[in-house]
C-alpha cells in the first residue's frame, strides 16, 4: 500500500471513528448517571439525520440551520424519551428502565417507518464537502477532514461544560451518589434531563454527519451505528467519557485499516467489533479507562 | 424554626416512625439519641425531603415543608450531613465544598462562607486540590461539616458527625458543633454517642423504635436514671 493509500484511509478511520465516538459518549453518560443502557439512543441518532434532510428538502432551510434546527429538536426529544419513558421508572428495579428503553427503541424505528416511510432515502450532499481535494498524490473527501474536526470542536464543548460548569459539577456527583447530590441542593431530574440533552445532541451530530458520508437515510440506519458506539462505549470503559471517545477511535480506525490491508475479512467488518468486546470484557471487564461502579440504590 | 407534629414514616411494610413530634428552636442545639434502628435517620432524611411521610406535620418558620424535593429544602436553609459522612471521593475537597453551595447564586456570600470554612478548619484549606477520597476519616468530617454549612443554612442537621472517629476527633468535632451554634446556626444533631451530645445540647429527645420515649434539657436527660442505665453505661 502506497502512503498516499495509507493517508487517505486514515482520514476515512478518523472519521468513522469520530462518529462512533460522538455516540459512544452519550451511551456512557447516561450509563455513568442511572446505570442505564439507553437502547433507543441509536434511533436518536436516526432522528437528528432525518430531522436535518427534513429541513432542508422540505423547509427549504439552508443547510447550516437545519443542522442547528435538527440538532436542537432531537435533544429535546432524548429529554423527552427521558421523561416520559425513564423518569417515571426512577425507582423501580434497573432492569425495568432498560426493557423500556428496548421499547422506546422499537417505537422509534416504527415511528419513522410511519412517518419517513421504509424506503431509503439519498441525500443530496452539498459539493463542497464531497468534491474531492487533490494534495500531491492523495485524494481527499472534504468531509473526511470536516467530520474529525467539527467532531473534536463538539468534545471540547462537552468536557468544558463536564469539568468547568455548575451543571457539570452537578452531573459528576451525580454519577457517584445521587442521594448524598439531592442533599446538596442538586436538582437530580434536571441534570439527568440536561444529561440526555447532550448526549441526544452529539448522537444527533453523529448521524447528520454519518448520513452525509454514507449518503443513504432509513430507519433502521441507527441500528448498527448505534450498537457498535455501545460496544465502543464499553471497550473504553463504560461510565468514562474520555474512554467513550478513545473506544470509539479505535473502533473506527481498527474496522478500516482491517478492511483497507486484510480485504478478505471485509464481510466481517460488523462481526469484528463484538470480537472485540469479548476479548476486552475477558481481560478487564471495566474498559480501557473504566473504574469499577458500584451498583447504587 | 422547625417542627415536627405526629410524623408517622413506613417504608413497605416496617413501620419506622409511629408519630413523633420534635420542635428546634432558633439558635439552639437539639439532640436526638437512641439505639441502632430506632429511626434517627429516618427522621432526619423525612425532613430533607429524601423520605415521603405517611402522616404528620413537618413546618419550617411556621410553614409546611413535607412532600419538598430536598433541592427546595437545602434552598429554604435546612441541610443534612448524611450517616457516614458520604464525601464525593473523586472531587477535590473544594469541589466537595462547592457542590454544598449548588443550591446558591450569591457568588459573594459564596467566597465569603469559604472563607469562614477555611477558618474553621484549616487543615481543609491546605489540601483544597486532594480528592475527597484520600482525606483521612477526621479530615472527611470536617469536609462534610465544611460542606453542609456552605449551603449557607439556618438549620443544620448532623447525623452521627462522630460516628468511627479517634477519641481525639470526637472531641473536636463536638467543640465545632458548638462553635457553629454560637456562630448562629441552629443544630439537630442525630448522636450514639449521648454523652457527649446531651452535654451540649440544649435540648433532646431519646427515641426507641419510632417512639419518642422521654425529651428534656440536655442536663435533665445526663441525670436521668433511664439514660444513665440504657445510653450511658449505668
Ligand atoms: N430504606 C429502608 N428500607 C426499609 N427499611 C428501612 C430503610 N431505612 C431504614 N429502615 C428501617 O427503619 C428503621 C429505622 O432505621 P433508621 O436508619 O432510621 O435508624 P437509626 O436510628 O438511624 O439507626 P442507626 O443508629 O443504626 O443509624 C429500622 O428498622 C430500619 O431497618
Ligand atoms: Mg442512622
Amino acid at each position: 500500500m502506497s502512503m498516499a493509500m495509507f493517508i487517505q484511509h486514515l482520514f476515512n478511520a478518523l472519521t468513522l471513528g469520530s462518529l462512533y465516538a460522538l455516540i459512544a459518549i452519550g451511551y456512557t453518560m447516561v450509563y455513568g448517571i442511572l446505570r442505564l443502557i439507553n437502547f433507543a439512543h441509536g434511533e436518536i441518532f436516526m432522528l437528528g439525520a432525518y430531522f436535518v434532510f427534513w429541513g432542508v428538502t422540505l423547509l427549504h432551510l439552508p443547510w447550516f440551520l437545519a443542522v442547528i434546527v435538527a440538532i436542537a429538536v432531537t435533544s429535546l426529544t432524548g429529554v423527552l424519551v427521558d421523561r416520559v419513558a425513564y423518569r417515571p421508572l426512577r425507582d423501580a428495579p434497573r432492569i425495568s428502565a432498560l426493557i423500556s428503553s428496548i421499547g422506546v427503541s422499537f417505537f422509534l424505528q416504527n415511528l419513522a417507518i410511519v412517518v419517513f416511510s421504509a424506503i431509503p432515502r439519498e441525500v443530496q450532499r452539498p459539493g463542497w464537502l464531497v468534491d474531492i481535494i487533490v494534495v500531491g498524490k492523495v485524494r481527499i473527501l472534504p468531509l473526511t477532514l470536516v467530520v474529525p474536526v467539527l467532531s473534536f470542536l463538539l468534545m471540547l464543548g462537552l468536557l468544558f461544560i463536564v469539568y468547568k460548569t455548575k451543571p457539570g459539577l452537578g452531573m459528576r456527583a451525580i454519577s457517584k451518589d445521587i442521594e448524598t447530590s439531592r442533599l446538596m441542593g442538586v436538582p437530580v431530574n434536571r441534570i439527568i434531563a440536561l444529561t440526555f440533552g447532550i448526549g441526544s445532541a452529539l448522537a444527533a451530530a453523529s448521524g447528520i454527519m454519518w448520513a452525509l458520508r454514507y449518503p443513504q437515510l432509513q430507519p433502521v440506519m441507527g441500528v448498527i451505528p448505534g450498537f457498535k458506539a455501545f460496544i465502543a462505549a464499553v471497550f473504553g470503559g463504560i461510565g468514562s467519557i474520555q474512554g467513550a471517545v478513545l473506544g470509539g477511535l479505535i473502533l473506527g480506525i481498527m474496522e478500516i485499516m482491517i478492511v483497507a490491508f486484510l480485504p478478505t475479512l471485509a464481510g466481517y467488518r460488523d462481526a469484528f467489533a463484538f470480537v472485540l468486546l469479548i476479548i476486552i470484557l475477558l481481560v478487564k471487564p471495566t474498559g480501557l479507562l473504566g473504574e469499577k461502579l458500584e451498583d447504587k440504590v | 424554626m422547625l417542627n415536627v407534629r405526629d410524623l408517622h414514616v413506613h417504608y413497605g411494610g416496617i413501620h419506622a416512625l409511629k408519630g413523633i413530634s420534635i420542635d428546634v428552636p432558633s439558635g439552639k442545639i437539639v439532640t436526638l439519641i437512641g439505639a441502632n434502628g430506632a429511626g434517627k435517620s429516618t427522621t432526619l432524611r423525612t425532613i430533607a425531603g429524601l423520605v415521603r411521610k405517611s402522616s404528620g406535620e413537618i413546618l419550617y418558620e411556621g410553614k409546611p415543608i413535607d412532600g419538598w424535593p430536598p433541592e427546595d429544602v437545602v434552598k429554604a436553609g435546612i441541610v443534612m450531613g448524611p450517616e457516614g459522612r458520604r464525601i464525593f471521593p473523586h472531587l477535590s475537597v473544594l469541589d466537595n465544598l462547592m457542590l454544598g453551595a449548588y443550591s446558591r447564586t450569591d457568588k459573594d456570600g459564596i467566597e465569603r462562607d469559604l472563607e469562614w470554612v477555611y477558618e474553621l478548619f484549616p487543615r481543609l484549606k491546605e489540601r483544597l486540590w486532594q480528592k475527597g477520597g484520600t482525606l483521612s476519616g477526621g479530615e472527611q468530617q470536617m469536609l462534610a461539616v465544611g460542606r453542609a454549612l456552605m449551603s449557607s443554612p439556618k438549620l443544620v442537621m448532623l447525623d452521627e458527625p462522630s460516628l468511627g472517629l479517634a477519641p481525639l476527633l470526637v472531641k473536636e468535632v463536638f467543640e465545632i458543633i458548638e462553635t457553629i451554634n454560637q456562630q448562629g446556626k441552629t443544630v439537630l444533631l442525630v448522636e450514639q454517642n449521648a454523652f457527649a451530645s446531651l452535654k451540649i445540647a440544649h435540648y433532646a429527645y431519646v427515641l426507641e423504635v419510632g417512639q419518642i420515649v422521654l425529651e428534656g434539657t440536655g442536663q435533665d436527660l445526663l441525670n436521668d436514671k433511664r439514660v444513665q442505665e440504657a445510653y450511658l453505661g449505668g
